[in-house]
């Protein structure tokens, strides 16, 4: 039961559509695809409302994203229970970021409500939105245009159950949290990024340092990707950039001692000078890598992000800078058959 | 030098604040708690500058420069000359 919900007259009764807390192959199939960054913003379902189980008029109204991912963990927590759902168009993008987008708001919230002519279905004047919407969403505001009063539940749909029973939420579950599974999902949309510069550095590395510098270079990045986010919690220092420098010298150390190892020919200064190079470029890349996991993670605030930035890309840059010089001036020094 | 990135906007004014309570609700870092009539910042270092707890508080009483804690955004938003960093 689909219909265009666009251009009904007030009059017209708008299509309820109808939907189950089961996810199907299908559904996990998609999941594990949006995981991958595969077709991003197309996993979408249809705004509008939808009707989970028998709803009675009484039944409670859960709103959320038009994102699978959103919708899918949203109707998957509520079995055996009769409920609505209000899909808002956020094109495709999740509750959190639609709301600081805004897409997610005030203004989308209010015009569904009218477009599926809410007030008529249900006798009461609640919606219970995902607390994470709230940056998006003023429910004073929704309150005065619509005469529905928000209700903001908790930050996890699998703690709706527990919500449904008391419409009160423990400290717990108006918390983000950022846990080892938490971090380990948002990995590999980061390595899809991650392949062409991946690619390209690996390429450089080889023209200027052979295989060696090739793996460097891969070891350095994929510490960012992977390692970085699964350590992120025990590296100490507080800042992402002196995290990443921390993981960055380690996994480029065995790189310095090996180039060290492979230059017995040359004088001491030189082959100092060249394993030096190791521990100057990869840490500023890993570092690099590790500053742009910020965007990634459920803490971190813009003017803190921005005061890395101003502190930590300089020291980044100067690094890499004094490595590649170094790199080029051993190579310029070789070429002339010196030392 | 290690903690540069401990540092946000937020700025609360008790003197507006009605009690309400719906700053305790929308914060993901519980950085309010009540405090008798009114409610208290006990963890202002933990805000995350969503703006959450602004949009929702009806007496005004709540600032914070909300925007996304994100490097990637604002290096992208440099280098294509964006005034507003966004997820792209």
């Amino acid at each position: 039961m689909t219909l265009n919900l666009e251009g009904n007259s007030p009059s017209q009764q708008p299509a309820v559509r109808t939907t189950s807390s089961r996810l199907t192959a299908a559904d996990h199939r998609d999941h594990w695809l949006a995981r991958w960054g595969v077709n991003r913003g197309g996993h979408r379902i249809e705004p509008g409302l939808y009707a989970l189980g028998r709803p009675d008029p009484a039944a409670p109204v859960l709103v959320t994203a038009n994102y699978t991912l959103s919708f899918d963990a949203l109707r998957s927590a509520l079995t055996e229970r009769d409920a609505y759902i209000l899909v808002l168009d956020t094109q495709g993008v999740n509750v959190w970021c639609a709301a600081g987008e805004g897409t997610f708001g005030t203004d989308e919230l209010v015009h569904r409500v009218e477009a599926v002519g809410l007030r008529d279905i249900v006798n009461h004047r609640t919606l219970i939105l995902p607390q994470l919407g709230a940056p998006g969403v003023a429910a004073h505001e929704v309150k005065q245009r619509t005469g529905f009063r928000v209700e903001y539940g908790p930050v996890r749909a699998a703690d709706l159950p527990e919500y449904l029973k008391t419409h009160h939420a423990t400290p717990e579950m108006r918390r983000v949290r950022f846990d080892l599974t938490d971090r380990l999902v948002v990995i590999p949309v980061d390595i899809v990024g991650g392949l062409l510069p991946l690619a390209i550095a690996m390429a450089v590395a080889y023209l200027l340092g052979g295989w060696l510098s090739l793996i460097a270079a891969a070891t350095a990045i994929l510490a960012g990707i992977v390692l970085f986010p699964i350590l992120l919690p025990w590296i100490p220092t507080h800042d992402f950039s002196t995290k990443g420098f921390i993981v960055g010298f380690l996994v480029a150390l065995p790189f310095a001692l090996l180039v060290f190892q492979h230059n017995a020919d040359l004088t001491w200064w030189l082959r100092t000078a060249k394993a030096l190079t190791q521990l100057l470029i990869w840490p500023a890349v890993t570092a690099f890598v590790a500053l742009n996991f910020t965007g990634s993670t459920t803490f971190t605030s813009r003017t803190g992000v921005r005061r890395e930035i101003f502190t930590y890309a300089p020291i980044m840059a100067g690094m890499f800078g004094a490595g590649l010089v170094l790199t080029l001036a051993g190579a310029v020094i070789k070429l002339w058959g010196g030392a | 030098m290690f903690d540069v990135s401990i540092a946000n906007t937020l700025q609360f004014d008790p003197v507006s604040c009605n009690g309400c309570g719906m700053c305790l609700a929308v914060c993901p870092h519980g950085v309010f708690a009540r405090n008798g009539r009114t409610v208290q910042l006990v963890r202002p270092e933990a805000c995350m500058e969503c703006g959450a707890c602004q949009v929702n508080c009806s007496e005004g009483a709540i600032r914070v420069e909300s925007g996304v804690g994100c490097a990637a955004a604002m290096f992208r938003a440099a280098l294509l000359r964006q005034s507003t960093p966004s997820c792209g």
